[in-house]
C-alpha cells in the first residue's frame, strides 16, 4: 500500500518535471521575471550602494513572492482542462501524495532556481556580503512555503476561468508571515545578529505547510471536481 | 447465501444545486456483463459514471463492490476500475508513448506499451508530441489504456467519439475479449454495439429537473 503512495509521489514529480522541461520557456518565466524586475530597481531607485542596501532584503523577498505567485496559477489548470486531474483523483491512492509530488516539482522549477540565482540579484542590489547565505537559506525554505500555500489557492480557483485575481486575494494574506520572517532573516544576517532564529521559524512554517497543505489541496481538488 | 454481484447499484441518485439530476437508479453487474447506459443528452449518463468512480458523492443510495460498500473499500475498488471520461487525460506536451506509460500500471513492460499503441493504429506516432495528433488519435492514445490496464470494471463514457469505423470495430473486439476474460463494462454511447448480450439501462431525468 505505501509503495502505491510513493509511486504516486514520484510518478507525478517525474511527470511534472518532464512537462516543465518540454515547456522550458513557460517554466522559466518566473525566473526571468525575477531577474528583469531586479535590474529595474537600481534604475528606478538609485544605483548608489548606500541607498539600495537597506532596501535589498525586502525587494528581493517581494520579487521572489511575486514570481512564485505568477507561476502558481497554472499549477492545476492544464490537468483540470485535459482530464488528467480527474484521473488523479480517482487513482487508488491517497490524493495528498500525487499532490505533494506536483508541488515539489513546482518548487524545483520555480523556488529552487530563484534561490540559486538570488546571489546575482544580491550583487545588483548591493546586498552586503553577510546577507548572502541568510538570503539563500531563507529563500530555499520560504519559496517551499510559497509553493505549498499557493497550490491551495490554485486548487480552489482551478475551475474559474479568470481566477488570477481571486488567487492573489486568497494567498497573499497567507504569504505575509513568510515574507516577514524571510526578510527578517536576511536583515538579521546583515546586522550581524543571530539569523537562525527567524530562519527556524520559516523552517517551522515549511514543516507545517508540508504536513497540512497537501491535505487542504486534496480536499479542494475533490470539492472542485465534484461540481 | 447467494454470491454478491460484482457491482451493485442501489437506488443511486444525485442532486446538483438542490435539483435531482436523475431518478434513483438500481441495477447490478456481474462479471462478463456489458451494460449500455442510454439517455437523452443531459440526462445524467456522465454523472452516473462519475458516481461509480466515486469522484462524485451520491446524494442518496450506495454502490457495492463484491458486496461491500465502495466507501469501505475505496482503494481496492479503484484498483479495479478504469474510467475514461470526455476529457481523455492526454497531456499535449508528452508523446503518445509517454502518455500511455504514464496512464498504465507501473509494472507494464515497455513492449506492451508500444504494441498497445500499434494495435490502436498509432504505430510510428509513439514519439510524436500529442499536440500534433488529431482528435481521433488523442482518443486512441487514451483508449490504448484498455489494453494495458488490469482493471476488471471498465467505465467508458462515450468511448467512440471521434473514432473511425475500423477503430470502433477493433474496440468492440477488445470489449468482447475483456468480457470473455471475466471483466465487466459499463458504457455510455448512443451507438448500437456489435456485441452480444448487451443489457440496456435508461437514465431518466428527474421530474423536477425541468428543461424539457
Amino acid at each position: 500500500m505505501s509503495n502505491a503512495h510513493n509511486a504516486g509521489f514520484t510518478g507525478y514529480l517525474q511527470r511534472d518535471l518532464l512537462l516543465a522541461y518540454r515547456r522550458r520557456g513557460e517554466a522559466a518565466s518566473p525566473l526571468i521575471f525575477f531577474l528583469l524586475v531586479a535590474t529595474l530597481v537600481p534604475l528606478g531607485v538609485s544605483p548608489e550602494a548606500g541607498r539600495l542596501e537597506p532596501l535589498a532584503p525586502g525587494i528581493i523577498w517581494v520579487m521572489a513572492l511575486l514570481a512564485t505567485l505568477l507561476s502558481t496559477e497554472g499549477l492545476f489548470a492544464s490537468d483540470y482542462q485535459d482530464g488528467s486531474l480527474e484521473q488523479m483523483i480517482i487513482a487508488p491512492q491517497l490524493l495528498a501524495m500525487p499532490v505533494l509530488g506536483k508541488v515539489t516539482a513546482h518548487w524545483l522549477v520555480t523556488g529552487l532556481p530563484l534561490t540559486l540565482v538570488s546571489p546575482i540579484i544580491g550583487i545588483m542590489l548591493s546586498l552586503p556580503s553577510d546577507g548572502f547565505i541568510p538570503m539563500m537559506a531563507s529563500l530555499a525554505l520560504g519559496t517551499g512555503c510559497l509553493s505549498l500555500v499557493g497550490a491551495v489557492g490554485a486548487a480552489l480557483t482551478v475551475s474559474l476561468r479568470k481566477g488570477g485575481l481571486l488567487l492573489s486575494l486568497l494567498v497573499v494574506p497567507l504569504y505575509m508571515p513568510v515574507i516577514i520572517f524571510g526578510s527578517a532573516t536576511v536583515q538579521a544576517g546583515i546586522d550581524g545578529l543571530n539569523w537562525f532564529a527567524p530562519l527556524a521559524i520559516l523552517g517551522a512554517m515549511l514543516a507545517t505547510a508540508v504536513a497540512l497543505c497537501p491535505l487542504a489541496i486534496a480536499g479542494a481538488l475533490r470539492l472542485v471536481s465534484s461540481n | 447465501m447467494p454470491q454478491s454481484p460484482l457491482l451493485k447499484v442501489a437506488s443511486l441518485s444525485f442532486e446538483r444545486d438542490d435539483c435531482t439530476v436523475f431518478q434513483p437508479i438500481s441495477f447490478s453487474v456481474e462479471a462478463g456483463d456489458i451494460v449500455q447506459i442510454e439517455g437523452a443528452n443531459g440526462s445524467g449518463k456522465t454523472t452516473l459514471l462519475r458516481l461509480l468512480t466515486r469522484a462524485l458523492e451520491a446524494s442518496s443510495g450506495s454502490v457495492f463492490y463484491a458486496g461491500v460498500d465502495i466507501d469501505q473499500c475505496l482503494y481496492d475498488y479503484r484498483e479495479q476500475i478504469l474510467y475514461l471520461g470526455h476529457q481523455p487525460g492526454v497531456k499535449l506536451n508528452l508523446s503518445a508513448e509517454e502518455n500511455l506509460r504514464w496512464m498504465s500500471p507501473a509494472s507494464t513492460a515497455p513492449e506492451a506499451i508500444v504494441s498497445a499503441l500499434a494495435d490502436l493504429g498509432l504505430r510510428g506516432y509513439e514519439d510524436v508530441p500529442c499536440y500534433s495528433l488529431s482528435a481521433g488519435q488523442h482518443r486512441r492514445v487514451a483508449l490504448a489504456r484498455l489494453l494495458t490496464s488490469r482493471a476488471q470494471i471498465w467505465l467508458l463514457d462515450e468511448p467512440f467519439t471521434a473514432i473511425d469505423k475500423q477503430g470502433v470495430a477493433f474496440l468492440e473486439q477488445c470489449m468482447q475479449q475483456h468480457l470473455n476474460q471475466g471483466g465487466a463494462i459499463l458504457v455510455s454511447t448512443h451507438q448500437d454495439l456489435a456485441i452480444t448480450g448487451v443489457r440496456k439501462i435508461r437514465v431518466e431525468p428527474a421530474d423536477d429537473a425541468g428543461g424539457f
